[in-house]
């Protein structure tokens, strides 16, 4: 089955279909990650997106029903150079194909994505249209050149609970992954690390949040409230919670004044806050900082950001079109954390107040641990 | 943190003639890191016996000793130019880089420090230390390092009589189980018992064998699918992952004689995150200070139980792949590492702008096969093992692995194109056969099942005269994904054929 893929500026690529028979427009944009297609499927972060795989075998392990990091995959698109004819991981549930079968979501394989790859680093991300139907390049061309795009639209409504709810609280779904050990006999696939008291009461501020921020969060002893997108300050904090906790989500900052005049109250209210992604990026704008949209986005897991105040370099795992401007940021917030691919920030501390947050993923899933212990630092701040 | 200020010069062992096994990989680290330090200004002292380097060249290092690579010889080259810094009054002192020569390089340098050389005449080792490399070659104590680390090792026990070595048999709980008696020569005695029988015959025959009435049981880990990775360390503890390796061939084939390819194709990213944490903590337990390791697992393929094989604390074979596979160049960055510089202060090679604090991650899949030459040495037995018996290697990089593969076969100059289809005829032991001949069930199953020189040719055999993927993995234990790839090769090439006709 034939599929298209055809670009705001014109270009069509043609190539077969997996997934489902369906259409969708979104952005355009690249994922340089080796490892870890299923977290990215459906990391809410996508919403609106046509996601193209750099790394050109795609599908290899299947999808399983553990690593999955919302109740869904929430890309428009999926777009990659060659799908796995097979599944070849212990764990595996489901192929690739199935998996987007299932929920909707069209793919195209066999496309040159190095070709892709190159005209998006070099024109930026663009708007595009991904068929697997009966269209003719002119009627998909059409299409992408139509679609708004993703700059001023509130993606996170999309994606937020409708609802305020408690994460886990039988503790089913927090304890970290491992592997089985020795040769003892035992259910392999549900061996996990023992948790800690949930002794912590803290607000989640969903914006699209990931399972694996909620699962690290519940293993450094935090019981986590998440709040909808839209919940006012007040009613975050009339359960007095020790501090907030801002997630990642996707689309434009600056598209949520609701979001940042609510996190602008709880900057004001002195509670201590840590802030990741999205979080980050409202952060920036609620203490009176710009945001601005980077010509092709960070989106792997191998960039390079150096902590100012240690030195050191963590490689980390990110996902963002959008980044806080450093000049634009008022005196009292300092930047302690930078990219060193392009200097772009990474990392936000208050000068004054309990409140940092960073531009990438602590949380991995998918992408490197390096950054496990920002998790602890938020504890550590809230426990004085 | 700049580079070190209190070095003069380096003195660089090279790795001597080249052998099957050690081959022109430790030319290359050992000029990559003479052209790394005399770009830093250090004075470079290289000892190399073996003329036909590059980095025997003149201008590679200031002071070149063609000399044997004895312990002897170097304390000999150690003396003369630790007086040669008090002669032109240098203000640096002399140290050695063990680990750009491969094993030969290694084991000097440790036989020069067990004899008190280095301490003698203060001669620091860079890169890796003494107790570092003890910690990384020495098999016990890397073991019992491993499971004080928390991470997995094969299950192991020793037994004096049958009946202890029932219980340690209890405690692996699985077959095979791998049987050594202790202090036989060259290992008589021991062997793979696949049953019950077979385990207490050995054990009365290995405790007879051995001198003071010892085996050792392990749990035998054929069939398990076995990884790498190439890491590399600063002395701020960054650490990063340079490549990671899955071998297509599964345990109990050296990984010299394997094919191999980076990066890992059948790993989730839970699994390989994994890994990549096991793989910082072996090098930061290991105490490899600067540089680059070679850390090797082994997974078993329906648990997903992962096991540390070895390590490498040195820049070794899999380190030159990996920085052609990759254009991250290891022993040039490992050279700077070693002399005080950090990952976020070397420029990144291919980029020119980044630092070479990240971790590489390409669009692209490469292969590497080895060459073999049994033709030459034909009392060799062919039968691949955890002896190294290739001579060389092919790499080849695709944007599939398919491409990657048929690539690297014909880079091998053996006369073939890739996997077949070529139109030239087939020599198995004196049959010939035509190209597209279908070959005897019998013959293929007997080269299938034994891992051998020729056995990914037997793959596509054993596909056209109709063996399922099922079958050949009964038979190979290679992962069904490979499997697979070969199986997308010779399909088109009937699709092509059938065209032709």
């Amino acid at each position: 089955m034939r599929a298209i893929l055809a670009l705001e500026d014109g270009s069509v690529y043609h190539g077969q279909a997996f997934g489902t028979r369906g259409s969708a427009c979104g952005e355009v944009c690249f994922n340089t990650s080796m490892t870890g297609y299923q977290e990215i499927l459906t990391d809410p972060s996508y919403k609106g997106q046509i996601v193209t795989m750099t790394y050109p075998l795609i599908g290899n392990c299947g999808v399983n029903a553990q690593d999955v990091e919302s109740w869904r995959p929430h890309v428009s698109g999926f777009v990659i150079r060659e799908l796995s004819p097979v599944v070849s991981n212990w764990r595996a549930d489901f192929s690739l194909a199935e998996y987007l079968e299932k929920n909707g979501i069209p793919g195209i394989e066999g496309i040159d994505t190095r070709a892709l790859t190159k005209k998006l680093r070099v024109r930026g991300a663009m708007n595009g249209f991904i068929s697997a139907e009966d269209v003719s390049d002119e009627e998909a061309s059409a299409k992408a050149k139509s679609w708004p795009g993703l700059m001023g639209v509130d993606y996170v409504k999309e994606v937020t609970h409708a609802t305020a709810f408690q994460w886990d609280e039988r503790d089913e779904q927090s304890a970290n992954f491992k592997l089985v050990r020795g040769t003892a006999a035992s259910d392999i696939r549900n061996i996990r690390d023992p948790l800690p008291a949930a002794d912590i009461p803290i607000v989640a501020y969903d914006f699209g949040i990931k399972y694996n921020i909620l699962r690290r969060l519940r293993q450094r002893g935090f019981k986590v409230r998440v709040v909808p997108a839209t919940a006012p300050a007040a009613e975050a904090l009339r359960s007095k919670p020790a501090g907030i906790f801002l997630s990642n989500g996707p689309g434009d900052p600056a598209a949520l004044d609701y979001a940042i005049r609510t996190v602008g109250d709880l900057v004001k209210s002195g509670i201590p806050i840590f802030g990741i992604c999205l979080g980050h990026q409202m952060l920036g704008l609620a203490l009176g900082g710009k945001t601005f949209k980077l010509k092709f986005g960070h989106r792997g897991a191998n960039q390079p950001v150096k902590d100012l105040e240690t030195g050191k370099v963590e490689i980390t795992s990110q996902n963002h079109g959008f980044a806080v401007d450093a000049d634009s940021l008022p005196s009292e917030v300092g930047v302690n954390r930078i990219n060193l691919n392009d200097q772009t920030v990474e990392g936000m501390r208050h000068k004054r107040k309990p409140i940092f947050c960073v531009q990438y993923h602590p949380e991995a899933s998918p992408g490197p641990h390096d950054s496990t212990p920002l998790f602890d630092e938020f504890r550590a701040m809230i426990m004085g | 943190m700049p580079k070190r200020t209190d070095i003069h010069s380096v003195l660089i062992i090279g790795a001597g003639p080249i052998i099957i096994g050690q081959a022109c990989e430790f030319d290359y680290s050992g000029t990559q890191a003479c052209k790394a330090l005399k770009e830093e200004g250090f004075r470079v002292i290289l000892v190399n016996s073996n003329p036909a380097t590059i980095m025997t060249d003149p201008e590679f290092a200031d002071r070149t000793y063609l000399e044997p690579i004895t312990p002897e010889c170097v304390e000999k080259i150690i003396v003369r130019e630790v007086e040669e810094l008090k002669r032109i009054g240098a203000k640096g002192k002399l140290v050695l880089l063990p680990t750009l020569g491969g094993q030969t390089a290694l084991n000097t340098a440790m036989a020069l420090h067990r004899k008190g050389i280095l301490d003698t005449y203060n001669v620091e080792m860079i890169g890796a230390n003494a107790q570092a490399i003890e910690r990384g070659e020495d098999r016990q104590i890397f073991k019992d390092l491993m499971l004080s680390i928390g991470l997995d090792v094969p299950v192991s026990g020793t037994a004096h009589t049958l009946e202890e070595a029932r219980q340690v048999a209890e405690k692996i709980a699985r077959f095979p189980l791998i049987i050594r008696p202790a202090f036989t020569l060259g290992g008589t005695g021991g062997g793979i018992a696949y049953n019950r029988d077979e385990f207490e015959e050995m054990i009365k025959r290995g405790l007879d064998l051995s001198p003071v009435s010892e085996v050792l049981i392990e749990e035998s880990l054929l069939g398990w699918k076995e990884y790498e990775m190439e890491v590399m360390r600063d002395k701020a503890d960054n650490c990063v992952i340079v490549c990671s390796i899955e071998n297509f061939d599964p345990m109990g084939i050296h990984t010299g004689d394997s094919i191999t390819v980076a990066p890992i194709q059948t790993l989730t990213d839970k699994e390989y995150q994994i890994m990549r944490d096991a793989s910082f903590a072996v090098i930061r337990a290991v105490g490899v200070e600067t540089g680059g390791s070679n850390i090797q697992f082994a997974v078993n393929p329906e648990t997903g139980r992962m096991v540390i094989i070895e390590m490498n604390p040195r820049v070794s074979r899999s380190s030159a792949l990996a920085s052609k596979a990759t254009g991250f160049p290891i022993a040039k960055i490992a050279a700077k590492l070693a002399v005080g510089f950090l990952l976020d202060e070397i420029k990144n090679d291919i980029t020119r702008e980044t630092p070479a604090s990240f971790e590489p991650t390409i669009d692209y899949v490469v292969t590497k096969v080895p060459r073999f030459a049994f033709e030459k040495f034909p009392q060799a037995d062919p039968t691949l093992n955890t002896q190294m018996k290739s001579v060389g290697e092919a790499m080849a990089i695709g944007r599939t692995f398919k491409e990657s593969l048929q690539k690297a076969l014909r880079s091998l100059e053996i006369g073939r194109y890739g996997l077949g289809g070529d139109g030239k005829p087939w020599r198995i032991s004196d049959q010939v056969y035509g190209d597209r001949e279908t070959l005897p069930r019998e013959v293929i199953t007997r080269k299938l099942s034994v891992p051998n020189a020729e056995r990914i040719f037997f793959l596509r055999h054993a596909l056209r005269a109709g063996f399922s993927i099922d079958e050949i993995f009964s038979l190979t234990k290679i992962d069904r994904w490979f499997l697979m790839q070969i199986k997308e090769i010779v399909d088109f090439e009937e699709e092509l054929a059938a065209i032709k006709n």
